[in-house]
């Protein structure tokens, strides 16, 4: 196990940086000229704006300025946007938002979909199976975007029950795009469970744990749950890798200050190290999520060994 | 042994001058042989409520996208009179007007052409990339196999949308259709070319592919003839669903404002000017985020029938 996850450990090193780099090239080709913009009306001292463009490394060639970047990166110097403004200060004020927001949508994912899906299993073809079946297909099919407006139509202007922009509630401004950005994960995870319960029912042991008069709740608690939550439990832990990079739209719609909302600010404002930056991170939360996933396998399921 | 196979064996017994006997056994066991796996699937398929639901709604998006002036009745989505602007739906017009005073069902309806555009067009490119390096990769295997993993995983890592986003701000490619379509495919060929190089990776130790092997058939031919058109069932499926989430993503990047810019019709640029607009005229952002859902969903359920279809295990 230890020389595995040493492998893997070693493997996302070349992703990082590949990742990190296809932003960075990307960032680099945005148009116009930060430093100018940065002077406003009035153009800067032609002194000050070659400073400015040292202190930025602007006029190295791409590579130079990559591997400046990384260098500045491996010592925790994220860099400093066009106004001066350390680019980890920003991360740090930002993801407290983003993971409260991860949170919320990961407990409605896990427990709604979970329960859909356990209830839809156990009795295929049932009336419960097909609800949720019909359901996860409309929910899996409606964009975020309508999503997000439908419920804050309805929820927040019509019935009144949530706020729908902003974060000054605390807990309860994050319910509304919490479940919104988990829809679509929880009708999967409904699936999921479903399928994996339905198999389940069939197996030897289940005929065995019925057979020697177990109570119906315990057979499914005890013995059917147990197997068939292990794929489900690990969609759900890379999910968080997702979710995490995947929040611009929700964060934009319900105006929460997360990392999401930052990145997409800051790729309309050139501010290149913000973006880079930030975007470096979800790649890292991506892989890392990816990473414990694969690791939990092995761990839940014994058939697996990767030694 | 499907037909095609057969003729597919013959045609190479032909060029290596040889005759193994398998493409022509003295016994013909296919004569009476089984559907095949695309005349059973599409026995389920026709049984499929869920199916038939999917294409009539597709079939019928499909025929506003190309004749938008039918089904616009008669309203013309330029001509607007700024007296209408926000009226609610009414029996002249079905879906009010927007707050130009524009006819709110001609504009949603000629939004249709750009959502259909941008999600083929996208789907295209990502099944090219996503068949392309996905064969060569599980067939060559080896290092060829392992840098082309390694740089599929690097996409697979940035999150969609935001790839998309700073490809069009770049402006390198521009803002228009074609645009969003290279944008959203750019970031969107990863798991075609993952379920493409598995199902390689599992076909390609066949014994049908090592008969062709045997009678000197190329890496290329082994590999288009033989290899491909057995492998093509997941992607079949994973491209009926994605032409549905494309769609649905065009939406996004042009309501987030770096995708169709105006004067281009679209239901994302819709969404997005009415927004504002939510307590005062919900019906604005409403049409077009219904139609733009039964869209998405047409192609969802399309793609959720085949794949019930193709793979005989999720038959209950």
């Amino acid at each position: 196990m230890g020389r595995y996850v040493a492998r893997r450990l070693l493997l996302t090193i070349p992703v990082l940086i590949g990742a990190s780099f296809l932003i960075f090239a990307m960032v680099y080709a945005l148009p116009g000229d930060p430093i100018r913009a940065l002077g406003g009306d009035r153009p800067l001292a032609p002194a000050v704006v070659a400073q400015l463009r040292d202190d930025y490394n602007l006029d190295d060639p791409l590579l130079i300025q990559y591997a400046k970047y990384v260098g500045d990166l491996l010592q925790g110097d994220f860099g400093t946007d066009f106004r001066g403004r350390a680019v980890l200060d920003t991360i740090t004020q930002r993801l407290p938002v983003t993971i409260r927001l991860t949170a919320v949508a990961i407990a409605f994912e896990a427990v709604i979909g979970i329960i859909a899906g356990v209830l839809a299993g156990i009795r295929r073809n049932g009336f419960l199976d097909n609800l949720v079946l019909v359901s996860s297909t409309v929910v899996v099919s409606v964009p975020i975007l309508v999503l997000a407006f439908v419920s804050q139509f309805v929820f927040g202007l019509q019935l009144g029950l949530f706020p729908i922009s902003g974060i000054s509630e605390g807990w309860r401004s994050f319910l509304l795009p919490g479940l919104v950005l988990a829809a679509g994960s929880l009708a999967y995870v409904a699936r999921l469970t479903r399928t994996s319960v339905a198999e389940n029912m069939r197996a030897d042991y289940v005929r065995t744990a019925k057979a020697k008069g177990l109570p119906h709740r315990t057979v499914i608690i005890r013995h059917t749950l147990r197997n068939s939550l292990i794929p489900v439990v690990t969609f759900i832990g890379a999910d968080i890798g997702t979710l995490m990079g995947g929040a611009i739209v929700t964060e934009s719609v319900f105006n929460l200050p997360g990392i999401g909302r930052a990145v997409f600010d800051a790729v309309r404002q050139q501010e290149g190290a913000v973006v880079v930056g930030i975007v470096t991170l979800m790649v890292f939360f991506f892989i890392f999520f990816n990473l414990v996933v694969d690791v939990l396998y092995a761990v839940l399921d014994p058939r697996i060994r990767y030694d | 042994m499907t037909d095609q196979q057969q003729a597919d064996l013959r045609h190479d017994e032909m060029e290596a001058g040889t005759t193994t006997g398998l493409a022509s056994p003295s016994v013909d066991v296919t004569d009476a042989r089984q559907n095949s796996l695309w005349s059973d699937a599409w026995g389920h398929l026709r049984r499929n409520p869920l199916f038939w639901i999917g294409a009539v709604l597709g079939l019928v998006f499909l025929l506003v996208a190309v004749f938008p002036q039918v089904f616009a009745r008669g309203a013309d989505p330029r001509s607007c009179s700024l007296s209408n602007s926000q009226q609610a739906p009414s029996a002249d017009h079905w879906f009010g007007f927007d707050q130009q005073g524009c006819d709110y069902l001609a504009n949603v309806v000629y939004g249709a052409r750009n959502s259909l555009l941008i999600g083929l067009l996208a789907v295209l490119v990502v099944l090219v990339l996503g068949v392309v390096v996905g064969a060569v990769s599980g067939f060559y295997g080896g290092l060829t196999d392992t840098v082309l993993s390694r740089l599929t995983d690097v996409f697979y890592a940035v999150p969609f949308v935001l790839g998309a986003i700073v490809v069009l701000q770049s402006g390198v490619i521009g803002r228009g259709v074609v645009a969003v379509a290279i944008a959203l495919a750019a970031f969107g060929w990863m798991t075609a070319m993952r379920l493409v190089r598995s199902q390689v990776i599992a076909v390609k130790s066949g014994d049908y592919v090592a008969a062709a092997r045997a009678m000197g058939a190329s890496n290329g031919r082994i590999l288009v003839r033989h290899i491909l058109p057995n492998a093509v069932a997941p992607v079949l499926v994973y491209t009926t669903i994605t032409i549905g989430v494309l769609i649905a993503a065009e939406a996004t990047l042009t309501f987030l404002g770096v995708g169709l810019q105006r004067p281009a019709i679209s239901w994302g640029l819709q969404i997005d000017a009415g927004q504002s607009l939510l307590r005062t005229a919900p019906h604005l952002v409403l049409f077009p985020s219904i139609v733009l859902t039964l869209t998405v969903m047409a192609f969802i359920m399309m793609g959720d029938a085949l794949r019930d279809a193709l793979d005989p295990r999720q038959r209950g």
